[in-house]
């Protein structure tokens, strides 16, 4: 899941992109190869600035999952039944799966998964900031399966076509792994809203934190996202950020309603001439806040990481001598 | 050191009479690693009964800037194909 | 708890064998040395809650007193729990993890071949779709166990930790207690003690390939099957069981 659009008016340090001078007519076959629907490989030609903006998206998306995994695994041990916690597992599993498959496509460009990785740690790369809050109840996975792999898929499907191989290929398969996910979420919602008072005490209170984080997901408004224009020419995006946030909200509601649960927002009202809802104004400094870094539990987000790999390194280690003294082991033996 | 693992590229059967399809890329440490890798990163949802793995390192690719030489010259070898033939619609088993 | 059929204990504890060790496995989730390892433990904890569900559903069922699979799992307390100490053991580092794992699956993986023979259709069923997982278990198991025994002298160090912090639990694995006797005798339950020597040539033949020799001779400790666990089980089952614990008859 999970690529949210982390550019727009917070950069005070924004790269000023010192695009190097590209032979015009590579660029030009390659602007028409893109604008044709045809798909850009590994080792085509490719400008430095589309490779590095697809390494950027493509790690981010990569980290996110692998972070996304962390406030998710929070609850498998004390998932309520032997169901639930083989149907928690197998989802976060997959979103470990999905970030090794877009770590692959990433790596394809020239990048290595230990830098990306090294990148996360240093706090240089972001990921969704979705993944900064807190789940504290169990009712969290369901809200966190509904709406926010809800708006990861909406995200994702478009990308299924993205220009650049490796990374649309990469995203079929994360897609069609991920169709079971959001109904997982939402069939926990079902059945807490149908619940005891408790139970449904946790679901509203789940969809009333998760709601409008998820609406952040898409990233900032069209007018203040400088990327988009360029990032949709280059199939890299293909739906602005204002146009899938409202589809989230538009299919999002009804969902709602089937299960009695209520939308935190007041302005939330259907706009007969529009065709669509309208929806209350997001807190944005809250999700420039959040990507600096000051989401409630980053820091305990990226201690869990980095541990894990500082952790896992003498096994990693171990590994690679094993490997070596096998392989000379066997060369002697030739 | 924080070298990563080798990366391979992952082949999977999907069916028996089916050849190998190429699945996408892993790290691992050893041959071995880099099978039960494949198997519990990529037949997860019985995807296939076979698997290859392959050193990425050990792929030789074709250039794409030699594309045009490699590939077009084969373009208007039209007659290779049974649909350049024209014969009677009565004559049968051709 | 009142006591159970014999079948259905003997049910319980492979059932609670699976689902300890599923649950300590699961724990790793995200949290593993490489995304491809994090993978492969949760496959593997996944074919043990899925065992899990199987054997204490049957369990369940020969009791006959309306509790399912769920209701055996979360809402029994240590006393009543029957699985083998070793499973229990906290994860500790990845050795100690793989440790466990190595002289768990190998154990598994003979008496799942040998339960597929039961004169138990339901017991054979369950043991025979789970006889081809555990035996992926202890292959991948015995890998680490080389490549750790065999790799730095660090991960050597804490592979031969892991292997000894396990050891006195291991025969624990073939105790036959008067119930299971009775079962085995009907062709039922695994004589367990008749599958030693084959663990005994499997893990061997394993650490010689990883240059490691046999942990020291502990005296066995024994007591899991009757309930009488580490200190480690409660905290395990307070976790595990808090939503249903904390909601009483809530559905899920």
């Amino acid at each position: 899941m999970y690529t949210t659009d982390l550019s727009g008016k917070d950069k005070k340090k924004s790269e000023p992109t010192p695009l190097k001078q590209e032979d015009p007519k590579l660029l030009a076959a390659f602007e028409a190869r893109v604008a044709n629907d045809e798909f850009i490989e590994p080792k085509d030609w490719m400008p430095e600035a589309y490779r590095r903006t697809l390494v950027r998206q493509i790690s981010q998306h990569a980290h996110s999952e692998i972070v996304g995994m962390l406030p998710e695994g929070n609850w498998i041990t004390r998932a309520p039944s032997l169901r639930r916690k083989a149907i928690l597992l197998a989802k976060v599993q997959d979103e470990g799966g999905h970030g090794l498959y877009l770590y692959a496509a990433a790596e394809t460009l020239g990048t290595s998964r230990a830098e990306m990785i090294e990148a996360l740690h240093s706090g240089k790369a972001k990921y969704s900031t979705i993944f900064n809050y807190p789940t504290l109840t169990w009712a969290d996975i369901g809200a966190i399966g509904w709406l926010v792999d809800g708006a990861a898929i909406m995200n994702q499907v478009p990308l299924q076509r993205t220009s650049f191989g490796p990374y649309a290929r990469a995203m079929v398969r994360v897609c069609k792994e991920e169709s079971f996910h959001q109904r997982q979420g939402y069939e926990i919602m079902m059945a807490l809203a149908g619940g005891s008072r408790e139970q449904k005490r946790m679901a509203q209170d789940a969809l009333a934190r998760w709601w409008w984080p998820s609406l952040m997901m898409f990233g900032p408004p069209d007018d203040k996202s400088p990327n988009t224009e360029q990032s949709i020419r280059w199939r890299i995006k293909r739906e602005t950020n204002d146009e899938l946030r409202q589809k989230f909200v538009d299919v999002s509601v009804p969902q709602a309603e089937a299960i009695g649960l209520s939308i935190p927002d007041k302005k939330l009202k259907w706009n007969e001439a529009r065709g669509h809802y309208d929806y209350g104004e997001i807190d944005w400094e809250e999700f420039y806040a959040v990507v600096r870094g000051e989401g409630s539990v980053a820091k305990e987000r990226m201690q869990a990481r980095v541990k894990a790999w500082e952790d896992g390194a003498w096994v990693r280690d171990a590994a690679l001598v094993h490997a070596a003294k096998r392989t000379a082991a066997k060369i002697a033996a030739e | 050191m924080n070298n990563d693992w080798p990366l391979w590229e992952v082949f999977i059967r999907g069916k028996g009479g089916l050849s190998h399809r190429h699945a996408g890329s892993l790290h691992a440490a050893d041959p071995a690693m880099a099978l039960d890798h494949a198997r519990d990163a990529y037949t997860r949802r019985m995807e296939g009964v076979s698997l290859w793995v392959v050193p990425s390192a050990q792929i030789v690719a074709s250039d794409p800037a030699q594309a045009g030489p490699l590939f077009e010259p084969a373009e208007d070898k039209i007659y290779r194909h049974p649909t350049f033939y024209t014969i009677p619609d009565n004559v049968k088993h051709l | 708890m009142a006591k159970l059929p014999p079948l259905a204990q003997y049910a319980l504890r492979l059932g609670d064998d699976a689902l300890i060790l599923g649950q300590r496995l699961s724990e790793w989730c995200g949290h593993a040395p490489a995304l491809e390892i994090d993978l492969s433990l949760a496959n593997i904890a996944l074919d043990l809650v899925g065992q899990a569900t199987h054997f204490l559903g049957l369990a369940g069922e020969i009791e006959a007193k309306g509790r399912d699979a769920d209701a055996l799992a979360f809402k029994r307390d240590v006393l009543d729990f029957s699985n083998c100490l070793l499973v229990e053991q906290p994860n500790g580092d990845f050795a100690r993890t793989i440790a466990r794992q190595f002289l768990f699956s190998h154990f598994q993986e003979l008496q799942f071949g040998a339960l597929t023979g039961s004169t138990d259709p339901r017991l054979a069923a369950i043991a025979a779709k789970a006889v081809k997982e555990v035996a992926y278990h202890a292959r991948l198991a015995s890998d680490w166990v080389a490549r750790l025994g065999d790799g730095t002298d660090e991960s050597r160090a804490r592979m031969i930790a892991g292997l000894d912090w396990m050891w006195r639990f291991v025969d624990e694995l073939f105790v036959l207690d008067a119930i299971e006797t009775k079962l085995a005798s009907q062709g039922i339950a695994v004589d367990k003690p008749a599958l030693r020597a084959a663990w005994d040539a499997r893990i061997d033949g394993v650490l010689a390939e990883a240059t490691l020799s046999r942990p020291a001779p502990h005296r066995p400790v024994l007591g899991g099957r009757e309930g009488h666990h580490s200190e480690h089980l409660g905290h395990l089952l307070s976790e595990m069981q808090f939503l249903q614990r904390a909601y009483p008859g809530a559905t899920w």
